[in-house]
């Protein structure tokens, strides 16, 4: 309603005491404010979705659902003996399982491990829809948090003290018992990333914006993109797996060439 | 050329020149020609074993040269700075002097990661060497009189090499550093009553402290190194003094050696293989990342990242934590006992206890008092030969171990299969090893016997008259058979009285331990029974 009037109320009142562009900036602001207090609500609590899915993909969500995931999730989704329910896993875990190929599972085992995706974009999208509109939960993480554009130090601090126990400094994964694993995080994108840490796949705890603030997570995933596009200053990296590769290395490539350098030294020419 | 120098002492002094006058200048001040005539006419024999202990020499060789550009940068300072060097992952992070210069090194020194990953490749190089170098040793009998005490010698230099390694590993602080230093830590507070304080004396207080990485650092440049370089020399002087052992082999005995003089043979042949050495260090220091503290950050006590592991060479005693079973702790009077910790400990401490005696322990099993300069092959010593693999059995198992986790992820196995499966190598294994390894020795002893005997299976089908057919065997050369026969048949040891008409308890377990050692052997083929085999050849 105002946003009609202002034009003509401004060029009347040229000498007024208000700036003309006075009440847009006002307004421009309280949609700021409002905006920006929604998002950070949305945010910290993680539940809203920034787009409303469509009642027709959530359908078409169903319905992949039922034909791939019903089996062991349950008709709906409540889970079964075999699956646990998805009712409140939010947008994020459901984007993150099936956009790394790990869900539909292909086997039980100790892990679900992680296969090519089978869903193309769109359909991954209306699976996510679908389980987010049964229960609000995590949210498909925002572009700003995932630029890749923070602190690496600050994120290299953090990712040592929160995920190399597991993961290993360098993100080249580790071992956990029966037969579990952290797995190796080069090659994964941010997104993957962020969802991981938000809803905690797999045997992964779960760090939330409580925990680890959304900004904390976007340094982490700097100092990961750091380290997956700088190559190792000191030449290959060997895996980066610490002083298991570097003997095995010494052993084999070093001492072997050493020892066959001495046979060549003592061989008798003929 | 001495006679023609002779004959034409004008064209001596031509032809010598300035070398000549230089030397001939030295030697009258020195009288250094006696030595290095006697040295350069050293006969040593040819064979690429005997070469690794060489290997070891060289690689540390290696290590102080690096080692001295590194100590120009190093700052062994354990306060605190914030980072403000060039690589971006640590900008700004709080960390010790050691490590802020550790990373200058690596990125802000010309040539600095070059020479550290020098550095630490050949450090492992060191350690790796002298493991085979003793290998060799001790399968070929070289340890037996009169080279006991070298042997002793080089085992000592092993063990400090690996206190340079473990001291050298924990010199930058950072955090595998400050976990390995940590488990060292828990192992010293494991010993009853005097842990506790020992940890304490060591650390300057309470883990981690502020002095650490001063002290090891004036371990690891200063008084590790000066005995390191006075135990070698006196290993090589024991070398020079006992001469070389040769293999056995055609006109090879117990009182000469076969082989070529070092000047001017070996002396070109060792002084080139110093640069070969040189060269597959600086290659892999060049290509492969050693040791990325860049990765692992400043030492602080919270993280520990998985896959850390110590150097290879510590392995073992962090292979023997991890196999250890669960639960073998307990609270005694208030006092805590843990066995999980003292159990290692103690086994692996006796098991270096016996690598470290095992020439006396055989010189006494055996009863040999002889001098011996002809290495055994192995086969022709089975026992030792089996005993030897047992010990590489249970010590592979150990250091197996230190990678459950890596071999884990990798093989796509449980950790708990890998853990069990390795407690299972390192109790049973040796058992199994020790047994085959003296049967395939005895297997082999025998196929020598029979090919002295009868020759090789030529493969040749002959027809004799009668319809009979035989195949021919071709006899073995006398070169070849020399190799085959020449070497001690021992027996086991008899139970002999002393003066008082009594047998005393020790005897009775050195006659045991000597039947164990001779009770199964193959005897060499003997000239009579060769005598008889002859035209025996089909």
């Amino acid at each position: 309603m105002p946003r009609t009037q202002k034009p003509t109320n401004g060029r009347a009142r040229r000498t007024g005491r208000r700036s003309p562009l006075a009440s847009v900036a006002l307004i421009a602001i309280g949609l700021l404010f409002t905006g920006g207090a929604y998002a950070m609500i949305s945010t910290s609590t993680a539940t809203a979705q920034t787009e409303t899915a469509s009642q027709q993909t959530v359908s078409e969500g169903e319905k992949l659902f039922a034909a791939n995931c019903a089996t062991c999730h349950g008709l709906s989704a409540d889970g079964t003996g075999s699956g646990p329910s998805l009712i409140g896993v939010g947008a994020a875990s459901v984007d993150f399982q099936v956009g790394t190929g790990r869900m539909p599972m292909q086997a039980n085992g100790p892990q679900a491990i992680v296969k090519p995706v089978q869903f193309t974009e769109e359909q991954t999208q209306a699976l996510v829809a679908y389980v987010a509109s049964l229960a609000p939960g995590p949210a498909v993480p925002e572009a700003e948090y995932l630029d890749a554009a923070g602190d690496a130090a600050s994120g290299a601090e953090l990712f040592r003290i929160n995920c190399a126990m597991c993961h290993n400094v360098a993100g080249a994964g580790g071992a956990l018992t029966e037969g579990k694993y952290a797995p190796a995080l080069d090659g994964v994108s941010p997104q993957h990333i962020y969802e991981a840490m938000v809803t905690g796949p797999q045997n992964m705890p779960v760090f939330n914006d409580m925990n680890i603030s959304p900004e904390d997570k976007r340094d982490i995933i700097t100092y990961l993109k750091y380290v997956e596009n700088n190559p190792s200053p000191g030449g290959f990296a060997l895996g980066s797996l610490g002083p298991v590769s570097e003997g095995l290395f010494l052993w084999i490539f070093g001492l072997g060439a050493i020892v066959a350098l001495t046979v060549w030294i003592t061989a008798k020419s003929n | 050329m001495s006679t023609t120098t002779d004959m034409k002492p004008a064209e001596t002094k031509k032809s010598g020149g300035f070398t000549g006058a230089a030397a001939n200048y030295i030697d009258e001040r020195t009288s250094v020609s006696t030595a290095v005539k006697e040295l350069g006419r050293k006969i040593f024999p040819d064979h690429w074993s005997f070469l690794l202990g060489e290997v070891a020499l060289y690689s540390f060789v290696i290590i102080l040269l690096s080692g001295s550009f590194l100590t120009f940068f190093f700052q062994a300072s354990m306060a605190e700075v914030h980072y403000d060097g060039s690589y971006v992952p640590l900008k700004g992070v709080e960390m010790s002097v050691a490590m802020a210069s550790s990373l200058d090194i690596s990125f802000d020194v010309r040539g600095g990661l070059l020479m550290r990953q020098v550095h630490h490749w050949a450090a492992l190089l060191f350690v790796a060497s002298i493991g085979l170098h003793m290998l060799r040793i001790y399968f070929t009998g070289a340890f037996r009189k009169p080279r006991e005490l070298n042997w002793v010698i080089g085992f000592v230099l092993f063990i400090l090499a690996m206190a340079e390694g473990f001291t050298g590993y924990s010199l930058p602080d950072d955090l595998l550093s400050g976990n390995g230093l940590r488990i060292i830590d828990g192992m010293v507070k494991g010993m009853p009553v005097v842990g506790t304080w020992i940890s304490f004396l060591l650390f300057g207080g309470e883990f981690p402290g502020t002095a650490i990485v001063g002290r090891l650092y004036s371990l690891h440049i200063l008084i590790l190194p000066a005995i390191i370089v006075a135990l070698i020399a006196m290993h090589l002087l024991f070398v020079v003094v006992h001469k070389h052992t040769q293999y056995p082999g055609a006109g090879r005995t117990n009182n000469n050696v076969v082989g070529y003089p070092v000047l001017p043979v070996y002396a070109a042949k060792a002084g080139g293989f110093f640069f070969i050495v040189f060269g597959v260090v600086m290659l892999m220091a060049s290509f492969f990342t050693i040791n990325p503290i860049w990765n692992y950050g400043p030492y602080d006590p919270s993280p520990v990242s998985a896959g850390t592991q110590p150097d290879w060479y510590i392995g073992f005693a962090d292979g023997a934590l991890r196999l250890i079973p669960p639960g073998l702790e307990w609270v005694i009077f208030g006092h805590t006992y843990s066995f999980n910790i003292l159990i290692p400990l103690v086994g692996l401490g006796l098991f270096i206890a016996v690598v470290l005696l095992y020439p006396f322990l055989e010189a006494w099993v055996t009863g040999d008092k002889r001098e011996h300069h002809i290495l055994d092959r192995p086969r022709n010593a089975p026992t030792r030969t089996a005993i030897g693999a047992a010990g590489v059995t249970f010590y592979a198992g150990l250091w197996a171990a230190a990678s459950s986790d890596i071999i884990a992820t990798h093989f796509k196995v449980t950790m708990e299969g890998v853990i069990h499966t390795l407690q299972a190598v390192v109790i049973l294994g040796p058992f199994i090893a020790y047994f085959i390894a003296k049967r395939v020795c005895l297997a082999l002893q025998k196929k020598d016997r029979e090919i002295v005997l009868h020759g090789y299976e030529s493969g040749r089908i002959v027809r004799l008259p009668g319809g009979e057919y035989i195949e021919v065997h071709q006899p073995v050369d006398e070169y070849e058979r020399w190799k085959l026969v020449s070497y001690t048949n021992y027996k086991p040891l008899e139970l002999t009285p002393n003066a008082q008409g009594k047998v005393s308890p020790i005897q009775r377990v050195r006659a045991g331990l000597s039947r164990w050692f001779f009770e199964d052997r193959i005897a060499p083929v003997g000239t009579k029974e060769l005598e008889e085999s002859h035209g025996d050849h089909h």
